[in-house]
């Protein structure tokens, strides 16, 4: 119990996907304008994260490594990922119409997104077992999600703020997340 | 299909300056952020990369009549996820030290937005020769970025660069700068910087061109 615990903080808050191992920038950057869209976007990306873990988990265990074939890693599990968002999508349409309006936008994004890749990869990487694997990937998914919102609340701000004109845009948020994944990294050592 | 009239230097330099992949269009941030600690993986990263845009436009140029429109994306994933792990390979056998160093950011060239954003915007449209140079000019801009990056980085947050001791520096180096936070600063100074110089106004998204996800993230509001 206590190791899952360690796990599934660090993967939150030490070792956050977001700002201290750089996964997921893009919807970082993108998707954090707005409270409600990032929530949206860090709920989706913690669902699917679950999810890529509990099938790749299984294929590479059982599929790939007793036929030698390790390597063919990235090439199935983002396949499978790919085929498995575009099945929960699916099934949100037809069986769970409202949480499909609300998630549903979100779905396609992360088929592509390297902190779901990132995630699968890690838990095979670092040897986890099955229930360790879902709980790191649970862990990250909730640490991207905190990053995302509380980076929508640094942006909402600084939206009324005066930057110099060549600062204007990426540059300056790029120097606000410098600021968050700075507050981030006093959380470093909490385990040690 | 029309082929691209634009002379062959003209694809290749493009990547370099105007059309610079990390710096203009804004693709890639994951690795650009990742491994520039020091200036040798940014060079091992870029370059990396390099290989794997051009075989994947070698390959998705030559295939760009076979390979229906409807499955595209996940047959130009599979071409660059093949090419990813022959790097992977060989990296891991010959150059072991990198292999280390970059570690799961190599498998994740894979989802890398400059390489989609390519074969998606220029590899499908374009012949052979063309893609060559276009993958040779792009993969020597992302180099470039992130060897400036890694440079800067190692310079002030070590104070070595590529081995050699930094005199002031290296007494009194600024760790915030090989650190997470440190990695967001720069690259925000040097967009910044790249603005200035070229008299452009900021850019106020990130480049979404050529993303898979473009669509998607649009509906969600923001990248455009």
């Amino acid at each position: 119990m206590k190791t899952m615990l360690v796990i599934l903080l660090s993967a939150m808050l030490t070792d956050n996907f977001v700002l201290s191992k750089f996964m997921g920038i893009c919807p970082f950057l993108g998707v954090s304008k707005k409270l409600d869209s990032a929530a949206g976007m860090g709920i989706a990306v913690t669902f699917v994260m679950i999810c890529a873990t509990l099938v790749t988990y299984p294929i590479h265990h059982g599929i790939l490594v007793p036929n030698g074939l390790e390597y063919f890693d990235t090439v199935v599990f983002i396949l499978v990922i790919a085929l498995f968002v575009q099945l929960v999508e699916n099934f949100l349409k037809k069986c769970v119409p409202s949480l499909y309006k609300s998630l549903g936008v979100y779905l396609p994004l992360i088929t592509t997104n390297c902190a779901v890749l990132g995630v699968t990869v890690l838990n095979i990487d670092n040897s986890y077992s099955f229930v360790q694997s879902i709980v790191n990937a649970l862990g990250a998914g909730l640490g991207f999600m905190l990053a995302l919102v509380i980076f929508s609340g640094v942006r909402k701000k600084m939206e009324y703020a005066d930057i110099p004109e060549t600062f204007k845009g990426v540059p300056a948020t790029l120097i606000a997340a410098s600021i968050v994944s700075v507050s981030f990294m006093g959380f470093s050592g909490l385990f040690s | 299909m029309a082929e691209n009239k634009t002379p062959l230097t003209k694809e290749l330099t493009k990547g370099i300056l105007r059309e610079n992949p990390t710096l203009v269009m804004l693709l890639g941030m994951c690795p650009t952020l990742a491994v520039t600690t020091q200036a040798m993986n940014g060079i091992g990263m870029g370059l990396a990369t390099t290989f794997v845009l051009l075989g994947s436009n070698i390959v998705i140029s030559a295939l760009r009549k076979v390979i229906p429109d409807k499955v595209r994306i996940p047959a130009f994933i599979v071409i660059i996820a093949s090419f990813v792990i022959l790097i992977g390979f060989l990296l891991e056998g010959f150059v072991p030290s990198l292999y280390d160093s970059l570690g799961i950011y190599l498998t994740l060239i894979t989802v890398n937005c400059i390489i989609f954003g390519r074969a998606e915007m220029f590899a499908s449209k374009n012949g052979v020769v063309a893609s060559i140079c276009d993958a040779i000019g792009m993969g020597l801009g992302f180099t470039i970025a992130l060897f400036l990056m890694g440079s800067i980085r190692e310079i002030i947050g070590s104070g070595k660069w590529m081995g050699l001791e930094i005199p002031v520096l290296s007494s009194n180096p600024m760790l915030l700068f090989i650190m997470p936070a440190g990695g967001f600063f720069t690259l925000g100074m040097i967009i910044a910087a790249v603005n200035k110089l070229s008299n452009k106004k900021p850019p106020q998204e990130l480049g979404c061109k050529g993303c898979p996800n473009a669509e998607a993230c649009g509906k969600a509001g923001d990248c455009q």
